[in-house]
């Protein structure tokens, strides 16, 4: 039996392991259900599975025994954003709104899954119906980023008396996809999904130390996915390495009929090149990204990448994005308005949670949302409504969606000036403790939060993050990349050889040792820190 | 355009983040984003010029959100949290977008609304579809009565002194 099994890589280690019997998938999904249990402290999971992942995996297993199995994901357990519906399992968007919700369907993406194979583990935490950005707001309580418990980050701690301290001092994930960041991160899953509207992918794995895809808008169905702005949302990927996430991608993509965002061209899945070259690109450094607030550290580690593509022959040009600075306060009127849409339909009637008010329709829908919804949920209601006012409309949302397209402008005019890749921070900072995160409130943060990501949302880009080195405190700290639209192929080529440069270390956990009947080789990072 | 050279870059940026004072926890966050005095709005954009007073909102609107929306404030921090919002997209106007069409999608170039043939390809799921809501009778949700049917038949009562 192999050692090391759960920090594989899914396709170059883990599927390879499975074609050739050294592991069967009821041994690696009874691995990995044990690490979630003993990960339970991580809060990572809204709802586990066993059952019918055991099944599942039973499924895999006799396929492979005949020799025909399903493609590269049979067999793979993965996990799956609490916002996306999968049919007979309790879908409840960390809301009390759908507290007991079981979906009758399944999302477009959580069906493709299935079809091949894979094996869901069971659905992930995430903030109160995706709106956040620490996975701090959901009513199941936050998620921990698994690093809090590392090795490297202990070892960076200022030695503490007393016990307490290290539950006191854990860091937050990010978010809002912090359970699918944090149940790859920790072994617990090869690959999962997340949403990605302002940064809600990208931002917790860069948080995490994983890989983060935000894909093409109109590329990945959101059939299924529970919406938070129609305009912006795409599901997202999250894995440990840049390869896998191409599998999935290729997995996920292409025109789904219930759908009618996706685009109709036909989608070809493709395999990256083992040795990427990047000689001939133009990457391109936006000013506008070295935003106030942004770390020396990260600034320092944006520069050490920039140095790199240049030393391999890459052109590296500073570009300009004006309009950044005003993406935050677009995206806040343009989200709030959509948001204010879409949550119209949580009325207790259908579905979810239903007030025990009877007086009238309007006092039982206005009882009922008031007690489904958090604070977060119900003030971007109210938010969203005002700019959607008539006296308002013109003023607000309409000029917020001319702000919008002067944003998409900017990114036309610097790839069309040639330049193939923007490379960018993620995060302002690496992940901040618990307690002093939620010393500001969610709007706050999501605005502080956002800014390196969410414009890439506003203008529908492929962006991803790769996990890139340590921080001082022994924490992850990602980059971003940012691809024309469509062109995800250059963009995970790019984001592949980035991470082939950098070797980010394997994170130490000793949760995940454990499991594992071995200890995890410790990578360098040969570059950075 | 021109080769980025970094060094000349990162001093002609923006001014650097001050390096934060050490944290009591004991952790030294060398790097974190500087902590003064405690902001209601994120740092970076402009604010909103001081000599233009931001706007009440008026009892009114207040009240017709909450109509419209069927979400209560709740308390003054319900509403105060509605003014900071509003203070927040006011930034918007520094924009210049004279001119300018709204985009509605991003796909607007690549894509535009089809139809599909009008069979019916899927259905049949009723009892499905009934076992998520609460309070059913046969193939119907049941809701309270409306406003109106509440208020008439009030009217009705009194008038027949019931």
């Amino acid at each position: 039996m192999g050692a090391r099994l759960l920090g594989h890589a899914l396709r170059s280690q883990v599927s390879a392991a499975l074609k050739e019997g050294r592991v069967t998938p009821t041994e690696l999904c009874q691995r990995c259900l044990a690490l979630i249990k003993s990960t339970k402290f991580l809060n990572a999971y809204i709802t586990v599975t066993e059952e019918t992942a055991l099944k599942q995996a039973e499924e895999s297993e006799k396929r492979r025994k005949r020799g025909q199995p399903l493609g590269i994901l049979d067999g793979i357990p993965i996990a799956v954003k609490d916002n996306f519906n999968t049919a007979g399992i309790e879908t409840t968007c960390a809301s009390n709104m759908l507290k007991g919700y079981i979906s009758p369907y399944n999302a477009t993406v959580v069906q493709k899954l299935l079809d091949q194979g894979a094996v869901l583990l069971g659905k992930t935490n995430l903030d109160e119906f995706a709106m956040g950005s620490g996975s701090t707001d959901g009513v199941f309580g936050p998620v921990r980023n698994p690093w809090s418990y590392s090795k490297q980050y202990k070892e960076k701690s200022v030695p503490k008396s007393h016990s307490e301290d290290e539950e006191y001092n854990w860091v937050i994930t990010g978010g809002s996809s912090g359970g699918s960041a944090a149940a790859v991160s920790s072994f617990t899953c090869f690959a999962a999904l997340g949403s990605d509207t302002g940064g809600s992918t990208r931002n917790p794995a860069a948080h995490c130390g994983v890989v983060g895809l935000k894909p093409t808008y109109g590329l990945i169905s959101r059939h299924g996915l529970i919406p938070l702005v129609n305009s912006m949302d795409v599901p997202g990927i999250l894995t440990r390495c840049v390869d896998d996430a191409a599998v999935l991608l290729g997995s996920l993509a292409g025109h789904d009929p219930k759908d009618s965002t996706t685009i109709q061209d036909d989608f070809k899945p493709f395999e990256l090149p083992d040795l990427p070259d990047v000689s001939k690109l133009s990457i391109g450094i936006p000013k506008e990204y070295h935003a106030p607030g942004l770390s020396s550290e990260i600034l320092s580690l944006w520069s050490k990448a920039a140095d790199l593509f240049k030393n391999a022959g890459a052109k590296v040009v500073e570009v300009s994005l004006p309009h950044t600075r005003y993406s935050i306060v677009c995206y806040h009127v343009l989200c709030t308005a959509e948001v204010a849409s879409n949550m119209a339909r949580f009325d207790g009637l259908e579905y979810g949670h239903r007030s025990d008010v009877k007086d009238s329709t309007e006092s039982m829908y206005a009882a009922t949302r008031r007690e489904g919804f958090n604070d977060v949920v119900r003030g971007r209601i109210l938010s969203g409504n005002y700019f959607l006012l008539k006296q308002n409309y013109e003023k607000y949302f309409v000029k917020a969606q001319k702000v919008r397209r002067l944003i998409a402008n900017d990114f036309g005019k610097v790839f069309g000036s040639g330049v193939d890749i923007l490379l960018t921070p993620t995060t302002l900072s690496d992940a901040v403790p618990y307690t002093e995160f939620i010393q500001e409130d969610n709007r706050t943060r999501s605005a502080q939060d956002d800014i390196l990501t969410q414009a890439a949302n506003m203008a529908g880009l492929p962006a991803i993050n790769v996990p890139t080195a340590l921080s001082e405190r022994g924490l992850p700290v990602g980059l971003q990349f940012i691809g024309r639209s469509f062109q995800e192929k250059q963009l995970l080529t790019v984001a592949k050889w980035f991470e082939k440069q950098v070797q980010f270390p394997v994170i130490q956990l000793e949760e995940a040792e454990r499991h594992d009947n071995g200890v995890f080789q410790h990578q360098k990072s040969a570059s950075f820190s | 355009m021109r080769v980025l050279s970094l060094g000349r870059w990162l001093r002609a940026g923006r001014v650097p983040p001050r390096e934060p004072a050490s944290r009591p926890s004991g952790h030294r966050h060398s790097g974190h984003r500087p902590q003064g005095p405690p902001q209601e709005l994120p740092q970076g954009p402009s604010q909103v010029p001081p000599q233009v007073p931001p706007q009440k909102v008026s009892v009114e609107v207040l009240e017709h959100l909450e109509h419209l929306a069927l979400v209560d404030f709740r308390d003054s921090e319900g509403v105060e949290r509605l003014q900071k919002a509003i203070q927040f997209a006011d930034q918007l106007h520094e924009v210049n977008t004279d001119g300018v069409e709204p985009m509605d999608s991003v796909l607007e170039d690549r894509w535009c609304l089809y139809l599909r043939e009008d069979d019916v390809t899927e259905g049949n799921c009723t009892k499905e579809l009934l076992e998520n809501a609460r309070e059913t009778v046969e193939e119907y949700f049941v809701a309270p009565p409306g406003i109106n049917l509440c208020k008439s038949l009030v009217v009705l009562l009194e008038t027949f002194d019931v």
